[in-house]
C-alpha cells in the first residue's frame, strides 16, 4: 500500500476518534444544567446568578470539548505525520 | 470547500518569510474601522447629549453602564480604571464574531487574533498582580509549599491558552460546519434552511463566546489582582 495513503487514512481515523473527547463535555454540561434547573425551581428568585454561573461553567466544561476539535483539525488541516514522509 | 484561510495577497517581508493579507486579516480591518467610525461618531454627538436620555443616547448609555455594573459586580472596587478595556475587547469580539453573517470570514476564526486577545487579558492580569501585590505575587507560586511551584506554572500557561483555543475552536467550528451546511443543500433550500443555524451558531454562540471571554478575564484578573 501506498504509505501516503495509509497515513493519511489512519489521520482520518484519528481525527475521528479525537471527537470522542466530547462525550464527557455532554455529560457534564448535561449533569450542571439539570442541577442549575434544580436550583431554579427550589429558589426561583435566584434564576439571573444562577444562569450566569451555568453559562461561565458551561464554557469551562466545553474547553475539553474544543480541545478534541482542535486536535482532530490539526490532523485534517495542517498534518504533522504527512510532512514527515517527504 | 474553502476552509483553510486564503492568502490574498503578500504584505512584506519579516526575515525573508513572506506575510499575507488573508481573509481574516481583511475582515479583522473592517471590523477596526467600523468600530473606530463608530465611536468618532459617538464621540461627535457626545457634545449635544441632554441631561435626560432619549433613543440613541438611551443604548450608549445603556451599553456603557451595563459593562461598568458587570466590572463592578463581578470584580469589586479598585477596576473601574478597566471598564474601557472591558468594553472594547467585548464589542471587538462580538462585532468579529457577526461578520460570519455577511459571509465574510471571522477574524476570531484565526488564532492570531484570539491568541491576541488572549495573551492582552493575561498580560494585565500579571502586570496588575505585580504592580498591586509586589513580593505578594510571587510568594503565591509556592503555596503551600514550594513543590508545587510547578502546578503553579502550568496552570498559569494554560490560561491563553484555554481562553483563546475556547473562542477559536467554537467559531472555527461554526464555519466549518457552515461551510458544510452550504455544500449539502441544492442552491434553492440555501436560502431557507442555513437561516436557523445561523441563528444558533453566528447570533447566539457569538454573543455568547464574547461575553464569556469577558466574564473569564475579569475572573482571572480578580483571582491575581483583587484587594484581598
Amino acid at each position: 500500500m501506498d504509505s501516503m495513503a495509509f497515513v493519511m487514512g489512519c489521520s482520518a481515523i484519528g481525527a475521528g476518534l479525537a471527537i470522542f473527547a466530547s462525550i464527557g463535555a455532554g455529560i457534564g454540561q448535561g449533569m450542571a444544567a439539570g442541577r442549575a434547573i434544580e436550583s431554579i425551581a427550589r429558589q426561583p428568585e435566584s434564576r439571573g446568578t444562577v444562569m450566569t454561573t451555568l453559562f461561565i461553567s458551561c464554557a469551562i466544561i466545553e474547553t475539553t470539548a474544543i480541545y478534541g476539535l482542535i486536535i482532530s483539525l490539526i490532523l485534517l488541516m495542517a498534518n504533522p505525520f504527512v510532512g514527515q514522509l517527504q | 470547500m474553502d476552509l483553510i484561510n486564503k492568502n490574498l495577497a503578500p504584505l512584506f517581508e519579516v526575515f525573508g518569510r513572506p506575510v499575507y493579507l488573508t481573509q481574516s486579516l481583511l475582515s479583522t480591518w473592517i471590523v477596526m474601522a467600523v468600530l473606530i467610525l463608530f465611536a468618532i461618531f459617538v464621540r461627535i454627538r457626545l457634545s449635544s447629549f441632554s441631561p435626560v436620555p432619549s433613543g440613541f443616547q438611551n443604548f450608549i448609555e445603556f451599553a456603557v453602564d451595563t459593562v461598568d455594573g458587570m466590572v463592578k459586580s463581578m470584580m469589586g472596587d479598585g477596576f473601574g480604571s478597566l471598564g474601557g478595556y472591558f468594553f472594547s475587547i467585548f464589542a471587538f469580539i462580538l462585532v468579529s464574531n457577526y461578520t460570519a453573517l455577511l459571509g465574510m470570514r471571522p477574524p476570531t476564526s484565526d488564532l492570531s487574533t484570539t491568541l491576541a486577545l488572549a495573551l492582552s487579558s493575561v498580560g494585565i492580569m500579571h502586570f496588575l498582580g505585580v504592580s498591586r501585590h509586589g513580593g505578594r505575587y510571587f510568594k503565591e507560586y509556592f503555596e503551600p509549599v514550594w513543590a508545587f511551584f510547578p502546578m503553579h506554572l502550568i496552570e498559569e500557561l494554560t490560561k491563553p491558552i484555554s481562553l483563546s483555543f475556547r473562542l477559536f475552536g467554537n467559531i472555527l467550528g461554526g464555519v466549518i460546519i457552515f461551510e458544510l451546511v452550504y455544500e449539502l443543500f441544492p442552491l434553492p433550500l440555501r436560502f431557507a434552511i442555513p437561516s436557523f443555524l445561523h441563528a444558533y451558531f453566528d447570533l447566539f454562540v457569538g454573543a455568547l463566546q464574547a461575553y464569556i471571554f469577558t466574564v473569564l478575564s475579569m475572573t482571572f484578573i480578580r483571582q491575581k489582582a483583587s484587594a484581598d
